[in-house]
């Protein structure tokens, strides 16, 4: 081994604590902005991307970044809703084809996102395992929750309640999961896929139950007029939809009234686009039209506004920490003055005890760098979830 | 093997001269430096290792004039021809015993460190009888043993001088009058010449000569 090396690694092994503590001081005075800085990047790039892949969204008027993010990302937000009407008149106009999408409940955490099978062309969502939705109470999971939840088609999922302690509310529905999605590296990994009609079954618009007539269910009749019955409250509903009860399902009303959570628009060209905006820009117009982008990069000036703040602070913390370590090796220097003759006296050269000592800075400065990039890599993996939950959630 | 003739030698802002009209020390010579502290034995090991340069005369060191070398030249007389001993020893705590026999080897890129020089190190360490803490860490030996290693590290590079400051300073007697022995043994056995700065009156017997360095120091009084 080269003697100064030897030098340098006995030295650093003998000095082993203050060798680990010098090394700890620089990898966490460095670790904040690379992870920053890493994190960031990589948000920016997912946001962004997320984004210039969702031309238009519209929804009832509210917060635009509610509006945005959860149409995107199907981040928890209380959207005002609006109605399948709303779906009509932008097909009805032929500038857009509209995807709904109705965000209101969640399966084991992930959110149920009711939509139409436009959405998966539309995301280039390919099925991986099993088919795409074939009926009523069918869902498609992505690839992330199919993973934590060990799911597989055929397996069953239960819609979580949104109240447990509400009896008269929706009803959790057992979902047929009959595909998993390829993993596509979006929000679509963490999602369970339904057509609309399953979504407004949970949340209690559609359901299915026995037939009943004047014969047979006398107990559940709160009355009867002619051919007409009217069921009481005891009527117990069907929690999961089977091919013996699938055609006991049906809905009340009028499906254009129906709720749906946002829409996302696909405009035939540019034109439509703007013809678009013009309609939804007018101050009667009850819905609002976004660009995602233009949400997004408001976000990102809010991040960057905050990472200026942590950039900040992180410059004064290095600049201490820079002035505590050059003190530690100038204090450190002034110990080793007499081992720094000694070797002059020996025959060393000038050169070879700077060398000496540099090596030794350089190892340090080394091992912290090697433990800050590879954090950095671990966090990597990970940033996407901490922005999201950071400012997204 | 050194002369050094007229030579004059004073730190910069000091009152202290060291003025040397005439010394010579032949080869393979033992030869003891005497006299009261602060007159100038260590300044006179520092010239003839050529760490320091005389302000005026010559100083010859085998058969180089000092004054003519530049630094890397006397870096390079240091390593091949002298080897150094320290009152407090010198050694590099963080290395073992081995290690620090070596430590020449280690530092100075134009000595080969081969398996002659590791036998030659063992055999060092067992003539001074430190062979059984080879690998041992200096704070684990004694301080007689110490002395013992940092003299093996002065003979390991077989050099023409032995330069020793006061080796047996920090010594007891028993250790004192052995450190001294091993040192005039090994020289002679390698016909090194030995120059050894002491206070102890009790160790000159064994030398060769004693040069009483006080009548060469001068105090120069300044306005």
């Amino acid at each position: 081994m080269n003697g100064i090396l030897r030098l340098t690694f006995r030295y650093l092994a003998y000095n082993r604590l203050k060798t680990v503590i010098l090394i700890l001081c620089v990898s966490l005075a460095l670790l904040l902005p690379v992870l920053l800085q890493f994190g960031v990047a990589q948000f920016e790039q997912d946001l962004l991307a997320r984004a210039r892949a969702t031309p238009l969204v519209a929804g009832a008027k509210g917060s635009r970044f509610d509006l945005a993010l959860q149409s995107m990302y199907f981040s928890r937000a209380e959207l005002e809703p609006t109605t399948m009407q709303a779906v009509e008149t932008i097909q009805e106009t032929g500038h857009a084809l509209p995807i709904p999408l109705s965000l209101r409940f969640t399966a084991q955490g992930a959110p149920i996102v009711g939509t139409t099978l436009d959405y998966f062309e539309f995301r280039k969502l390919v099925v991986a395992e099993g088919t795409s939705l074939r009926r009523l109470g069918d869902c498609v999971i992505g690839a992330d929750i199919a993973q934590k939840q060990q799911l597989k088609p055929g397996d069953r999922l239960m819609s979580d309640p949104l109240n447990v302690f509400d009896l008269s509310g929706n009803y959790p529905l057992k979902m047929r999961v009959v595909g998993v999605l390829e993993k596509a590296d979006s929000p679509d990994d963490d999602a369970v896929f339904v057509d609309l009609k399953t979504e407004w079954i949970i949340s209690g618009i559609g359901h299915g139950h026995q037939t009943i007539d004047s014969e047979t269910s006398k107990d559940l009749l709160l009355k009867q007029d002619g051919q007409r019955v009217v069921a009481n409250a005891a009527v117990p509903q069907f929690n999961e939809v089977t091919d013996e009860n699938l055609n006991s399902f049906h809905f009340h009303g009028q499906a254009e009234t129906f709720p749906i959570s946002s829409i996302i628009l696909v405009p035939s060209n540019e034109k439509s686009e703007v013809l678009l905006l013009g309609i939804y820009d007018a101050k009667n117009a009850t819905l609002q039209l976004i660009r995602p982008t233009e949400i997004v990069n408001e976000l990102l000036q809010m991040v960057f506004r905050v990472k200026q703040l942590f950039d900040m602070n992180t410059l004064l913390v290095s600049v201490s920490v820079g002035m505590l370590l050059s003190l530690i090796f100038l204090l450190s220097l002034r110990l080793r003055k007499r081992e720094r003759q000694t070797m002059f006296q020996l025959g060393c050269s000038r050169s070879t005890i700077w060398k000496l000592q540099l090596t030794e800075i350089i190892f340090i400065l080394g091992t912290s760098l090697i433990i800050v990039l590879s954090m950095a890599a671990v966090f990597r993996v990970y940033a996407y979830q901490m922005m999201r939950f950071l400012f997204i959630e | 093997m050194i002369q050094m003739q007229q030579l004059r030698f004073g730190y910069p802002q000091s009152q202290f001269r060291l003025n040397i009209p005439d010394l010579r020390i032949k080869e393979a010579e033992k030869v003891a430096v005497i006299g009261p502290s602060g007159c100038g034995k260590t300044t006179l090991l520092n010239l003839i290792s050529g760490i320091l340069i005389p302000n005026q005369g010559t100083l010859t060191s085998c058969g180089i004039d000092l004054k003519t070398l530049n630094d890397s030249q006397r870096r390079a007389y240091r390593i091949f021809k002298i080897g150094f001993v320290f009152q407090e020893f010198e050694l590099i705590d963080y290395l073992n015993v081995h290690e620090n026999i070596l430590l020449p080897y280690f530092i100075n890129g134009t000595l080969q460190l081969d398996q002659n020089v590791q036998d030659r190190a063992r055999e060092l360490a067992s003539s001074m009888q430190i062979d059984q803490y080879f690998h041992a860490r200096i704070d684990q030996i004694s301080q007689g043993e110490r002395q013992r290693v940092a003299i093996c590290r002065a003979l390991l590079p077989q050099p023409q001088i032995l330069l020793a400051d006061e080796p047996t300073g920090n010594l007891d007697p028993a250790n004192k009058r052995l450190i001294r022995d091993l040192l005039i043994e090994h020289a002679g056995r390698t016909k090194a010449t030995l120059i050894m700065v002491t206070h102890d009156d009790r160790l000159l017997d064994q030398f060769e000569r004693t040069i009483d360095i006080e009548r060469f120091h001068e105090v120069v009084e300044t306005a």
